[in-house]
């Protein structure tokens, strides 16, 4: 059952990510980035990360892919028109250069892994809020401050920015 | 297997049960609010026009579903869908009662406890503004866009306050599931004063009922929908059933955060007494009810209230009767009584809900935004801090 649903979202995931690139309008992109976000979160639920589904939906696709809705909409951008056409040669060299480089990232990250077994579902505990919200306050404690203080910037900037228009 | 079966029969029952409600939960709306401006509301179909959800449904139903030409056709037809489904799904992880047992099977009053329960109804509440966004902006109508765009534009603002004010109950209970929520509520103070969220977190709970009118964009918080300035704002283009999966998405939503606040703030299915008083307030409100009922059924000021007075009133006392039965009947209390508390404070909510509607008139565009930033989102941090500090200095 678990692998099944794994690949189902897994699949939804890829469809949506490709489906963002090849849509011509940007309402239909952002929606496709927030198909990726949806079917990410249920693949960290399966892993048994509960907390960060929950993050994953609430902070990704509901706050930030919002805003990005929201911006398209009020900029009222249209879609795209036609990308200009490309002779056939440079169409099958891509095909050619894309087979390649997919080839060396697979083999990249091949190499990369740790040589140890799969993952098997549900046999991780530690993603509850509990045990993530231990952690950021002993271990991670620095740099979960460091991140505040960067937003904190990050938000005084915009407001900073924001003002000049006014 | 069990499991499954079990699960399935809660599932049908919820749903049935929630779509009833949400039908009359309409009916309710329009009669109070015509009570509220001197009139009698829907009367022709049925005894007070109790039957008036019903030719709704057919009407809507069997009314022609126009799809303007130059809409964005996928989008048109996915948003109220989408609405509908995400405001429909929080149900889910609604507890209605503790763990009972029925004929030798032991279940929860609930279809499934999540470890992240509350984080669940944020989350789907959260995606819920796309319904509404997409809505108006795939109908290609100025009106609409302004209305989604209002409606995004205010519960992103509101979600902060909202999501604030839900973290201080969560910080004094230290759990993420409802039913634990519950659990930590239950019992008394000094005796009689229940030990309920909403006492010491008078302020988060004000916040969060007026965070909630803005998610549901209810009035006073309804510029998406504004009449005079945008026709109808995000549903202009829709009729329909499309149209009534709007208007059940909106209906869904508000029960979704008045039972949130239910169980957060007011303790969910522990009634307001301790345990041997509780266990006839049912009883003397029910009895109550029904003796009104029948004295003006007796001396009826309209011609027709001299029979649906006294059916209505037989009607209750049956009712009270019901009650009364339960107190001998172990099982049929327990379902009972959490049913009776919990659907009470959820129908009081409801009703502050209409009855903001029937009194209050509507901010204009820029007091909402200053409403939400300067006003409710810094009360909802105090309060956030005040309560972070009362928990660290009394626990170990």
């Amino acid at each position: 059952m678990t692998p099944l649903i794994f690949f189902i979202f897994a699949g939804i995931a890829v469809f949506c990510g490709i489906n963002l690139v090849a849509q011509r309008h940007p309402i239909a992109s952002a929606l496709s980035l927030v198909g990726v976000m949806g079917s990410l979160a249920i693949l960290y639920l399966q892993l048994g990360g509960e907390f960060i589904a929950a993050a994953q939906v609430i902070v990704y696709a509901g706050a930030i892919m919002v805003l990005f809705v929201f911006v398209i909409m009020l900029l009222n951008a249209g879609a795209e028109g036609a990308a200009p056409r490309v002779s056939g040669i440079v169409r099958y060299l891509g095909l050619i250069l894309l087979a390649a480089f997919l080839g060396l990232i697979s083999f990249v990250i091949q190499s990369m892994l740790p040589r140890t077994e799969g993952v098997v579902f549900g046999a991780f505990q530690g993603g509850t809020a509990l045990e993530i919200g231990r952690k950021l306050f002993t271990v991670y404690l620095l740099p979960f401050e460091v991140t505040s203080v960067l937003i904190l910037i990050a938000i005084v900037g915009a407001i900073v920015l924001a003002r000049k228009e006014i | 297997m069990n499991f499954l079966i079990i699960s399935l029969i809660k599932a049908a029952l919820i749903a049935f049960v929630l779509l009833t409600a949400l039908a009359y939960l309409q009916w309710i709306e329009r009669k109070v609010i015509a009570h509220i401006q001197l009139r009698v509301g829907p009367y022709r179909v049925g005894p007070h026009g109790l039957l008036q959800p019903l030719a709704d449904v057919v009407k809507l139903i069997t009314k022609e579903g126009v799809i303007p030409s130059h809409v964005n056709r996928l989008f048109y037809i996915m948003a109220p869908w989408l609405a509908v489904t995400l405001a429909l799904i929080s149900i889910a992880v609604i507890p209605f009662g503790p763990e009972i047992t029925v004929g030798g099977v032991t279940t929860w009053m609930q279809l499934t406890d999540l470890r992240i329960g509350v984080l669940f109804v944020l989350a789907v509440s959260s995606i819920g503004v796309y319904g509404v966004a997409l809505g108006g902006w795939a109908s290609n109508n100025k009106y609409s866009l302004l209305g989604g765009l209002r409606s995004s534009a205010q519960m992103i603002s509101y979600e902060l306050p909202l999501a604030l004010a839900v973290a201080a109950p969560l910080l004094l209970a230290n759990t993420l599931s409802f039913r634990e929520m519950v659990q930590y509520q239950s019992g008394y103070w000094l005796g009689f004063i229940p030990r309920w969220n909403a006492i010491p977190e008078i302020l988060g709970f004000i916040v969060f009922l007026i965070a909630g009118f803005a998610e549901t964009n209810r009035v006073p918080f309804d510029l998406p929908e504004a009449e005079n300035e945008l026709v109808a704002g995000f549903h202009t283009e829709y009729s329909s059933m499309k149209f009534a999966a709007f208007f059940m998405a909106e209906y869904a939503n508000m029960v979704t955060v008045t039972a949130v606040a239910t169980l957060l703030f007011l303790g969910g299915w522990t009634p307001l007494f301790p345990e041997p008083y509780s266990d006839f307030v049912p009883i003397i409100v029910f009895a109550l009810g029904g003796l009104i009922a029948i004295y003006h059924g007796l001396n009826p000021a309209r011609r027709k209230d001299k029979f649906t007075l006294p059916a209505a009133g037989l009607v209750f006392l049956g009712l009270a009767a019901l009650f009364g039965v339960s107190l001998f009947v172990p099982v049929l209390k327990a379902i009972l009584m959490a049913l009776f508390w919990f659907c009470g404070k959820i129908g009081i909510l409801l009703f502050i809900f209409i009855w903001v509607r029937g009194t209050s008139p509507r901010f204009r565009y820029d007091q909402l935004m200053r409403f939400a930033w300067t006003m409710l989102f810094p009360l909802s941090m105090v309060n956030l801090l005040i309560t972070g500090l009362i928990v660290a200095l009394t626990t170990k």
